[in-house]
């Protein structure tokens, strides 16, 4: 019994890493209609932009702030700017492919001018590990987790509490409408891209620790998320952190329990059925359909 | 058209640089690998090891008076690419050729190589690499075959292990080692008490420490890559497991004690080759490795280095570079680190393409890689 | 269309096809094997073509689907059998499968079934890597033999190229009846508007399964050709990166266009290599490219060449009704 508490608590530890990137990714899709398969590579790149900061010689606290404004800056505006607003008005797949090139790009980019190796990056929390329900578990995971709830919890507030956050909505659901209502829609969703930026800036700084600064650590971390984002709910924000932890047990108690060879089957299988049975995943609103 | 007509300069330039050349033509070389894709590292760190040698060799005259000029191409970690890359190096005429590091990749282009008459010198370690009877391919570390007999006896000998738990990574790399440990085990009666496939890039390896646990094993033979090494120690530390932990080169590397810490202390690990040798030319090297690009080269640095090496030592036996004859003198070669010191240790090359070289068991010992056994060569 | 157009349009087809057969008696090796690929990769961009460009369905699975068929060429292949005998097992299995696989299409819509595929792909290539009893695992099946045609063998590179373009004729020769064909026109009301298309009586349900199946089935055709081309398989490259790469191929090229496939297979193939000479960079500059194109047109390029004469049109239009509307006007 002690076992399956083991693969739970390590699942969730997992779980909270895919959840915190598949946030980023379903505030994208409601506010913009946006398929980010660069998700993955968004969540690498700021710990590079942090070493790069680090290398020139500014402490750890500056470069986590640079990096946060960097990421900012480039993945949320930038991004925004160069790659959304052009495609956006011709529909979502050719943006999607476009993503899929970024990523690319992004990459080899990161692998041309930092080397292919892995480094080690600096948590801002402390290594070690504490025991929980006799088991244990490491700081840096427990970190993850209580980010990811806080960042959820934000999220949630800002969006259904706040005027701003009101007004986000309504860009996400009903653009013409929301600008007939006088919404400045742009400004709502470059916002939108903004939080993408910050959200994943906070994700590099947790996760790279743990993964390790790589230029291909992007990949399964964003199918992962994606995975998650779906499976959660792709039109709730709470979906993602529903759909993270799954995932992130699943795969564990279907490593241990089912076989190591297929683990990677499992969240795809629950891609399928969840697909098939509750199209608008766990926690998410049934979309209706404009005829 | 434009390939027509793109062929017709090249030939025509050729034969015009043939008709002026007073000096040595230069020995051209042709590297495939991994440049992009699941195996960026490994192939990275190949060409790097190369260039590196190339620079070496050109500073002190090149092979025989002729310079070497090295030209690398893509695989993208696909056999589809590196088949045409191969066969787009191969139309060049090459002196040698050089890579590709995964062992498919490999596999589809041993075969071109071996058509054209081009020795084949590559980083592949599955054992049936060699065991086709490719009379142009050639190894630059141990083939499983040969390092997993001295990792089993290891484990049997020493460590008396009736049953040990394996965990590999879900590639060729890791496949082949898996296999060839576990026929191994089999010879020696020792019970596989879990067979855990693992991914590359995995970052959790909560279940596959559990399972370890679960079946009781007398020890742990960890094959992964380096990143993962670092973090299953991790892991198997967290979670109490005291067994001895056995791997090879990829388990008990510098990296590998950076990235885990504490938790690296006491595996132990069967090195063929490494860049913690306690060899003054293996040392010099990584000084000069460090210095050029500024990180500690892994294994695969090692071998794309030796590989230039190799060439230049079996054309100066030959005493004029002729790639015809390139495969055959290097058979059965031996090159002593006291007549080359590029070759960082003594190697003999065997009629199959397989290496014998001295190894060594190590173990980390707070935090270094301590050597516990030498393993000579067997001629 | 003019008589004119269309005499130019025929000389034009003419020529490509001319050029296809003619220039590579010419190439290297290296040559013949990057066009042998290039012919394969449309083969199955036209597959997914179908399903997407015409049929309006999202498939994430197309790459699956040439594995299936290169495993099943090199099973058959390297048991003896002959490559036709394996192109038939592939069209049959990927027709089947993709009919399969199609059921969840008619549940869900859109982006939801880009993930059910995804999730298929990826089942796809853990089953390959897997069940090594059949497949031979990561250690993949060598020494794929290259067929016999009619007698004449395809070892050499020139004949195996001949081979691949004239399967690339065939199977352009079949969608092109089949886009003709009411079942094509059927397709182009499906992507349009579903809901319309049933109210006029066509059974989208049918008509979904049997674009993803013929679709799947030619990624299939393109796999059994595939394995003899490489004469090696592994499951590496069947994983979800050939079936965004073939998306790409698709989406670059033009959806919906006859030709998209055509240019899409040769910029993914081709690009890269032209780029090379850029070294480390060339990946880099792939991506800015694919990008900046989508950006310019994201109908592809087909779409690019579709705007200008539609333009062209457009303004011949304008400038004979301003003609005739100045003299409709001049009369009292």
């Amino acid at each position: 019994m002690s076992n399956l508490l083991d693969l739970v608590v390590a699942g969730l530890a997992t779980g909270a890493i895919y959840a915190l990137i598949a946030v980023g990714f379903t505030l994208l899709w409601q506010a913009s209609q946006t398929i980010n398969f660069a998700q993955g590579e968004f969540v690498m790149l700021p710990a590079f932009l942090m070493l790069a900061v680090m290398h020139a010689g500014a402490p750890f606290w500056l470069a986590i702030l640079a990096g946060i404004v960097l990421s900012m800056l480039l993945l949320g505006l930038g991004f925004k700017m160069l790659l959304v607003d052009p495609m956006l008005r011709h529909g979502v797949l050719p943006l999607a492919i476009a993503t899929m090139a970024l990523a690319v790009g992004i990459k080899e980019a990161v692998k041309k001018f930092f080397g292919a190796e892995a480094s080690p990056f600096p948590s801002i929390v402390p290594a070690g590990d504490i025991a929980i329900f006799g088991r244990m578990v490491s700081l840096q995971s427990i970190g993850v987790l209580v980010v990811a709830i806080l960042a959820v919890i934000g999220l949630t507030f800002l969006l259904n509490r706040t005027a701003i956050g009101r007004q986000m909505q309504a860009t996400a659901q009903n653009p013409a409408a929301a600008r007939i209502v006088g919404i400045p829609v742009e400004r709502m969703i470059l916002l939108t891209f903004l939080i993408n930026g910050f959200l994943v800036a906070l994700a590099s700084l947790l996760v790279t620790p743990i993964y390790l600064a790589k230029f291909s650590s992007g990949e399964a971390l964003g199918q992962a998320a994606f995975i998650a984002a779906i499976v959660g709910g792709f039109n709730q924000v709470r979906g993602a952190i529903a759909g993270g932890l799954l995932i992130g047990v699943a795969d564990n108690l279907a490593a241990a329990y089912v076989s190591t060879q297929y683990r990677a089957a499992v969240p795809m299988i629950l891609l399928i059925v969840i697909i098939l049975f509750r199209p608008q995943g766990l926690l998410g609103r049934a979309e209706e359909r404009t005829v | 058209m434009r390939w027509g007509i793109l062929t017709g300069v090249v030939l025509a330039s050729l034969v015009t640089t043939a008709a002026y050349a007073q000096s040595a033509a230069p020995i051209k070389l042709a590297d495939v690998a991994e440049l992009s894709g699941g195996g960026a590292t490994a192939g990275n760190n190949w060409k790097n090891g190369i260039d590196l040698a190339v620079e070496e060799v050109n500073a002190k005259g090149g092979i025989l008076g002729h310079r070497i000029e090295v030209t690398h191409a893509d695989t993208q970690s696909n056999p589809g690419v590196a088949r045409a890359q191969a066969q787009k190096a191969l139309d060049d005429e090459p002196y040698a050729l050089l890579g590709p590091g995964f062992s498919g990749s490999v596999k589809v282009v041993a075969p071109l190589a071996a058509e054209a008459g081009i020795a084949e010198i590559m980083g592949g370690e599955a054992a049936e690499l060699t065991q086709g009877g490719n009379k142009f391919l050639f190894r630059t570390s141990f083939g499983q075959q040969s390092s997993m007999p001295k990792v089993a006896k290891y484990i049997n000998d020493e460590i008396k292990a009736k049953s040990v738990a394996v965990v590999w990574v879900n590639n060729d790399f890791g496949r082949g080692g898996r296999d060839a440990v576990t026929r191994e085990f089999g010879r020696y009666g020792i019970k596989v008490a879990a067979d855990l496939s693992t991914e590359a890039g995995q970052a959790d390896f909560a279940a596959d420490v559990s399972k370890v646990k679960a079946a009781s094993p007398d020890a742990v033979f960890i094959y992964l890559n380096e990143d993962e090494s670092a973090r299953i120690l991790k892991e198997l530390r967290r979670q109490g497991v005291t067994v001895p932990l056995i791997g090879e080169t990829t388990l008990v590397g510098q990296k590998v004690v950076e990235l885990a810490g504490e938790a690296a202390n006491g595996a132990r690990g069967h090195v063929g080759l490494t860049t913690d040798a306690p060899v003054d030319l293996v040392r010099a090297f990584r000084e000069k490795f460090v210095k050029k690009y500024n990180y500690i080269p892994d294994h695969n640095g090692i071998k794309g280095y030796l590989a230039i090496y190799m060439i230049k030592a079996a054309t100066e036996k030959m005493g004029k570079p002729d790639s015809k004859m390139l495969a055959s003198s290097l058979h059965g070669l031996t090159i002593k680190a006291a007549n080359e010191p590029g070759i960082l240790m003594d190697m003999t090359i065997d009629q199959n393409g397989d290496i014998d070289r001295q190894g060594f068991l190590v173990e980390i010992v707070n935090g270094k890689q301590v050597v516990k056994q030498v393993l000579p060569k067997l001629n | 269309m003019t008589r004119q157009a269309k005499f130019w349009r025929l000389a034009l087809g003419v020529i490509a096809i001319a050029a296809l057969v003619l220039v590579p008696m010419n190439l290297n090796r290296y040559g013949l094997f990057i066009l042998s690929q290039w012919a394969v990769m449309t083969i199955a961009a036209m597959g997914l073509n179908l399903t997407l460009g015409y049929a309006g369905q999202v498939s994430l699975a197309q790459g699956a689907f040439v594995g299936i068929g290169a495993y099943a060429a090199a099973i058959l292949t390297t048991q003896g059998m002959p490559l036709i005998a394996a192109l038939a097992v592939a069209i049959l299995l990927c027709f089947a499968i993709g009919w399969l696989l199609g059921y969840p299409a008619l549940r869900v819509q859109h982006h939801y079934l880009a993930f059910v595929t995804l999730a298929f792909s990826t089942l796809a290539f853990l089953v390959f890597r897997n069940e090594d009893w059949l497949t031979k695992g990561i250690y993949g099946i060598s020494n794929i033999p290259r067929p016999v045609i009619l007698g004449f063998p395809t070892s050499r590179p020139l004949p195996f190229y001949y081979l691949c373009l004239g399967s690339l004729g065939l199977v352009s020769a079949v969608m092109w009846w089949l886009i003709r064909s009411p079942w094509g026109r059927a397709f182009r009301g499906l992507r349009e508007n579903p809901l319309r298309a049933q109210s006029l009586g066509i059974d989208t349900r049918r008509y979904t399964l049997m674009a993803f199946a013929i679709g799947s089935a030619l990624g299939g055709v393109a796999g059994a050709l595939y394995a003899p081309l490489n004469q090696y398989i592994d499951p590496v490259p069947f994983n979800l990166s050939l079936s965004l790469d073939l998306l790409m191929m698709v989406i670059v090229g033009g959806a919906g266009f006859f030709f998209g496939p055509f240019l899409g297979a040769m910029i993914a193939v081709l690009l890269p290599e032209w780029l090379r000479f850029t070294e480390g960079y060339y990946l880099m500059f792939y991506a800015i490219a694919v990008i900046g194109l989508l950006i310019y047109s994201p109908t592809g390029i087909l779409g690019i060449l579709d705007r200008l004469v539609t333009e062209r049109r457009t303004r011949a239009a304008s400038a004979l009704r301003a003609a005739g509307k100045a003299q409709f006007e001049a009369t009292p």
